[in-house]
């Protein structure tokens, strides 16, 4: 019935019995480091497999919302500073490209992760692998899409005047790790949940569509202080994508300008701790959600 | 000999819900849980299971009977709702060829990608690319992308690099009938030379003869419980006589 093979000492310790199917979530992403850049490289050679411009929709889209939002809000609805319209922002083609730019990155990670791990039932209810791997490489694909449009806007704002300091470099940095951290936790969670109710990628949807009107993408900080009060004003700042968009603005868009218009108080001091701290702490629900969900994945896919 | 696989009093109920919908469970939580949203399917009824390492075990069963279900309990796609499942080493499954293959990338890319999926490193899979390729009998179509592969050859890359990824324990879901005749008895001498190289081999197929010649014991399922476990023979003429 077996054969007489004996194993050496140190292979028995390798074969200590464990319970299969429980890993450490983000922990084991980390260590199949191989395969999420694999899963990545995968999802970049054919999201836009048999389109004539493939990449290049990645600046494409992002270029068209640009120009139609300038169009209607800066020039229509007055949002730009021009000598006849000194109430407007200075320079409002980077103040809304930044803007735009770090909320897309949002958008296409959030609605690409929540729908990641029914897209990848195939493999989920036939192989054990970390499940956290996919909404984790959703979040990397869109980050490859982003960097473009982020050079974009660096040359953007060189042509503008731009010469940032360490400041500058950190609130960019904190901005696209805030939006990074909301998205991976955000997408982990409504992943998770989507396996059981399908409403969750609606849900999704209807929460980006609000994503770019309810942080200070399109309009100014000073608006939303001007009408909603200080206490509101508060309020509206914990959004941590609001907090991301500011940072971002403090980053490229103020450097550019006189320096009048300023960021929110605090921002540097206050607000971005708070929103890297509320980041990480949707991060921590989505992972803990997705392993207590993630059990019965493979049977109701 | 050590344990490879130590299965205890495991039970595996489905829920074979109607809705995905938040609104109908919204509705059938608000009219008081009336009426059936959902279904229970017992899948798995208090199986135990010790299997050693070297051990080479044919699941028998007929179709519904929960080996399937078994094997992803063994590989941790599953997991029980009582009792403890413990593996020692490294299981892999070969559940199904191919999951992991994706029809527009190229013959190496899946390559790569499947031996990750698998559980292989990156220093793994280059050291046994070529042995890969070769098994496969791909040559020259390795770099086109698998989409324009014949089934015979999607299967053939796709079971090489299962076989190439050197697990302590193999889980064999039905995949021996892959690709025309020689190529099977290819496979099948590679699976008996894993066995010969006392690699634990879990299979299940519905060629007995095939089992028979591959496996020594057998275990035979009914409704979700083991109603046999012996020699692969005398299982074997127990279910050809019912
Ligand atoms: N994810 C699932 N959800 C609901 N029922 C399932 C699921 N997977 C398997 N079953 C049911 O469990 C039973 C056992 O299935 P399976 O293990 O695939 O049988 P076998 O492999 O022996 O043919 C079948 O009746 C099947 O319909
Ligand atoms: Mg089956």
């Amino acid at each position: 019935m077996t054969n007489g093979r004996t194993s050496p000492t140190h292979q028995d310790a390798e074969r200590a019995l464990v319970a299969p199917g429980t890993g450490n979530g983000l922990a084991d992403v980390f260590r199949s480091r191989f395969l999420l850049k694999l899963l990545v490289r995968k999802e970049l050679r054919i999201r836009y497999r048999g389109s004539v411009l493939g990449l290049l929709w990645t600046y494409v889209k992002p270029g068209v919302q640009f120009v139609a939002f300038y169009i209607a809000l800066g020039v229509f609805l007055g949002l730009e500073q021009s000598p006849t319209n000194r109430g407007g922002l200075p320079n409002y083609a980077v103040y809304l490209f930044s803007g735009i730019i770090l909320v897309n990155f949002f958008t296409e990670s959030l609605s690409t992760a929540t729908r990641s791990i029914v897209n990848n039932s195939g493999l989920i209810n036939k192989i054990y692998l970390p499940r956290e791997l996919f909404p984790v490489s959703s979040v990397w694909v869109s980050a490859v899409h982003f960097l473009p449009q982020m050079f974009v806007l660096i040359v953007a704002c060189l042509f503008s005047g731009w010469r940032p300091g360490l400041l500058e470099a950190y609130t960019a940095v904190a901005g696209f790790l805030i939006i990074a951290l909301l998205a991976t936790g955000l997408g982990l969670l409504f992943g998770a949940v989507n396996v059981y109710f399908r409403d969750s990628e609606n849900f999704v949807d209807l929460l980006l569509m609000v994503a770019t009107w309810i942080s200070p993408v399109l309009y100014s900080w000073r608006m939303v202080q001007d009408k909603a009060g200080e206490f509101w004003f508060s309020v509206y700042q914990l959004n941590p994508i609001t907090i991301a968009v500011e940072s971002f603005h403090h980053a490229f868009w103020l450097p550019t300008t006189s320096g009048a218009e300023g960021s929110p108080p605090d921002l540097i001091t206050l607000w971005i701790p708070v929103g890297l701290l509320v980041s990480l702490a949707i991060l921590f629900l989505g992972q803990w959600t997705f392993r207590r969900l993630e059990g019965r994945f493979a049977q109701e896919l | 000999m050590t344990a490879a696989i130590e299965i205890r009093n495991i039970n595996k109920q489905f829920v074979l819900r109607h809705t995905r919908s938040l609104k109908e469970a919204l509705v059938w939580l608000l009219r008081g849980r009336k009426g059936d949203l959902s279904k229970k399917f017992h899948a798995l009824r208090d199986l135990s299971i010790d299997v050693e390492h070297g051990e080479t075990v044919a699941l028998l069963g007929l179709n519904g009977s929960g080996k399937s279900t078994l094997l992803k309990h063994i590989s941790g796609v599953m997991l029980p709702d009582s009792g403890t499942v413990r593996t020692g080493g490294r299981v892999a499954g070969l559940i199904e060829v191919g999951a992991g293959f994706h029809p527009d990338l190229s013959g190496r890319d899946n390559v790569y990608l499947n031996g990750a999926i698998l559980g292989m490193t990156e220093a793994q899979i280059k050291e046994k690319f070529d042995s890969i390729v070769e098994f496969a009998e791909i040559g020259e179509f390795i770099d086109t992308e698998v989409k324009f592969y014949s089934s015979g050859m999607y299967l053939r890359l796709a079971f090489s690099v299962a076989v190439h990824t050197d697990p302590d324990v193999f889980l064999v879901d039905e995949i021996l009938a892959v690709g025309d005749e020689p190529f099977q008895r290819k496979c099948l001498a590679k699976i008996k030379e894993l066995a010969a190289a006392g690699k634990t081999l879990i299979v299940v197929s519905h060629d007995l003869d095939l089992v028979a010649h591959v496996c020594e014991r057998g275990v035979l399922l009914e409704h979700g419980s083991v109603v046999m476990d012996g020699p692969v023979g005398d299982v074997i003429s127990r279910l050809r006589n019912r």
